[in-house]
């Protein structure tokens, strides 16, 4: 089980960035746990400075922009 | 729009060819449209029954000229941008903001303020990540004045719609106000006046993600993804001021508006900012306004008061930064500066 943090105050690209890591886990078969991260101080302790970002098992590996499908693969896999 | 498309398009299927081909002929119909727009507009005027040269005639003109030409200086500005900003990141401008307390760290943050993507959604974090990393609350202050006060957004629309001449004097002077403000907010010692929690925050992890190499498509990608994005957001503000711009085009009597916006009138200059803070629109909004303002005989500085405070003080924003900020400290900044756009609405008046 993986679980993927989204990080952003809730606009439009957070929400297509949590819908792609959902449809890109679903396509690898791979069962993921998805959390929200709204709180500006919780995104600042992890050293989010631009949103939507993405965390897999606590590691940062995106930032600022709606992620790639083929990049959210790798990191699902890794 | 809609973003969901994104969600299943496949990735990486056309050929890098055919990207470059698909945005050079893109380009080129834009640039050929935008060349025939005054007889295309006239034309369409002409279907209307009225008379070209009554007060409904020169509205509807006003409107069905503008109308497609800022839909498409628009789109083609944020396309640029996009593809320029994808060299920059919020990252990258916190390192290198860090290391200078220098004097000249708040010119360096104002330029970066115009470079760095960001969009108000993001305002809060970063703002957070600027202050814990170290960086001088007046050097962050001069770069969240500078990014939409100068944004490439608004730059681009008054070179197209008043000239250049206007344009330049807007760049010079609201890069004067962010770094000006940013210096004096920085003076006055305010760091006590964040919420408790920002100013408890040691600074978190930097967030060191892996350096991502672009390719040229992936950037002409984000250009594109800008494009569905702001364009998709902003046209209805567009239409809105176009709308408000028309109107004053068409029915505002030359006399009324010089009686309140020409320079002989001392109170419009603080009028114009008190009238322009709490609208709550964005550069593509309030510039065909302005166009119709200066093209009535208002005066130029009374004109970029009222510009400068729409865009660079929208009250929405500042609720936004009420998470980070007291309201003592919002207020400070507010005062701050509206003082440098008045006296630069002074100053114009003054001058000219």
């Amino acid at each position: 089980m993986k679980t993927v943090k989204v990080f952003g105050p809730g606009c439009k690209r957070c929400e297509a960035t949590e819908a792609l890591v959902k449809q890109v886990a679903s396509d690898l078969g791979i069962a993921v746990e998805i959390e929200k991260v709204s709180d500006p101080k919780s995104m600042a302790m992890a050293g989010v400075m631009s949103t939507p970002a993405v965390s897999v098992d606590g590691k940062m590996v995106h930032s600022g922009g709606l992620p790639e499908a083929a990049h959210l693969k790798q990191w699902l896999l890794a | 729009m809609t973003t969901e498309t994104h969600v299943t398009a496949p990735h990486h299927q056309r050929p890098d060819w055919l990207w470059y081909v698909g945005v050079a002929v893109v380009g080129t119909l834009g640039w050929l449209i935008y060349g025939q727009l005054i007889p295309m507009s006239e034309w369409v005027t002409s279907l209307f029954p009225v008379a070209r040269d009554s007060h409904t005639g020169e509205a509807i003109a006003f409107f069905v000229y503008d109308v497609p030409k800022v839909l498409l200086l628009l789109t083609g500005i944020v396309f640029v941008t996009g593809v320029l900003r994808s060299w920059f990141s919020p990252e990258k401008t916190r390192a290198i903001l860090a290391g200078k307390r220098q004097i000249w760290g708040y010119p360096l943050a104002a330029l970066l303020g115009v470079l760095t993507p960001f969009c108000s959604c993001s305002s809060v974090p970063l703002f957070i990540g600027f202050v814990s990393a170290g960086i001088p609350l007046g050097v962050t202050f001069a770069f969240l004045i500078a990014g939409p006060m100068v944004g490439p957004v608004g730059l681009g629309l008054l070179y197209g719609l008043v000239g250049w001449q206007i344009a330049t004097i807007y760049l010079v002077f609201g890069f004067s106000i962010a770094t000006l403000s940013g210096f004096v907010l920085g003076r006055m010692g305010l760091e006590r006046y964040l919420q408790d929690w920002v100013r408890d925050l040691n600074a978190g992890p930097t967030g060191d993600l892996p350096e991502t190499q672009l390719t040229l498509v992936d950037r002409l990608r984000i250009g594109i993804e800008q494009v569905r994005e702001i364009v998709g957001k902003v046209w209805i503000w567009v239409l809105v001021g176009i709308g408000i711009g028309a109107a004053i085009h068409g029915y505002v009597p030359e006399e009324m508006m010089l009686r309140i916006m020409g320079g002989e009138a001392w109170w419009s200059v603080p009028a114009a900012v008190t009238v322009g803070v709490p609208m709550y629109t964005n550069a593509a909004g309030v510039i065909p306004i302005v166009e119709a303002f200066l093209g009535k005989g208002a005066a130029l500085g009374t004109t970029l008061a009222f510009m400068m405070s729409v865009i660079a003080l929208s009250l929405p924003e500042m609720i936004i930064l009420k998470q980070v900020l007291t309201l003592r400290l919002i207020a400070i900044f507010i005062a701050v500066v509206a003082t440098g756009i008045l006296a630069t609405g002074y100053l114009f008046n003054f001058l000219l």
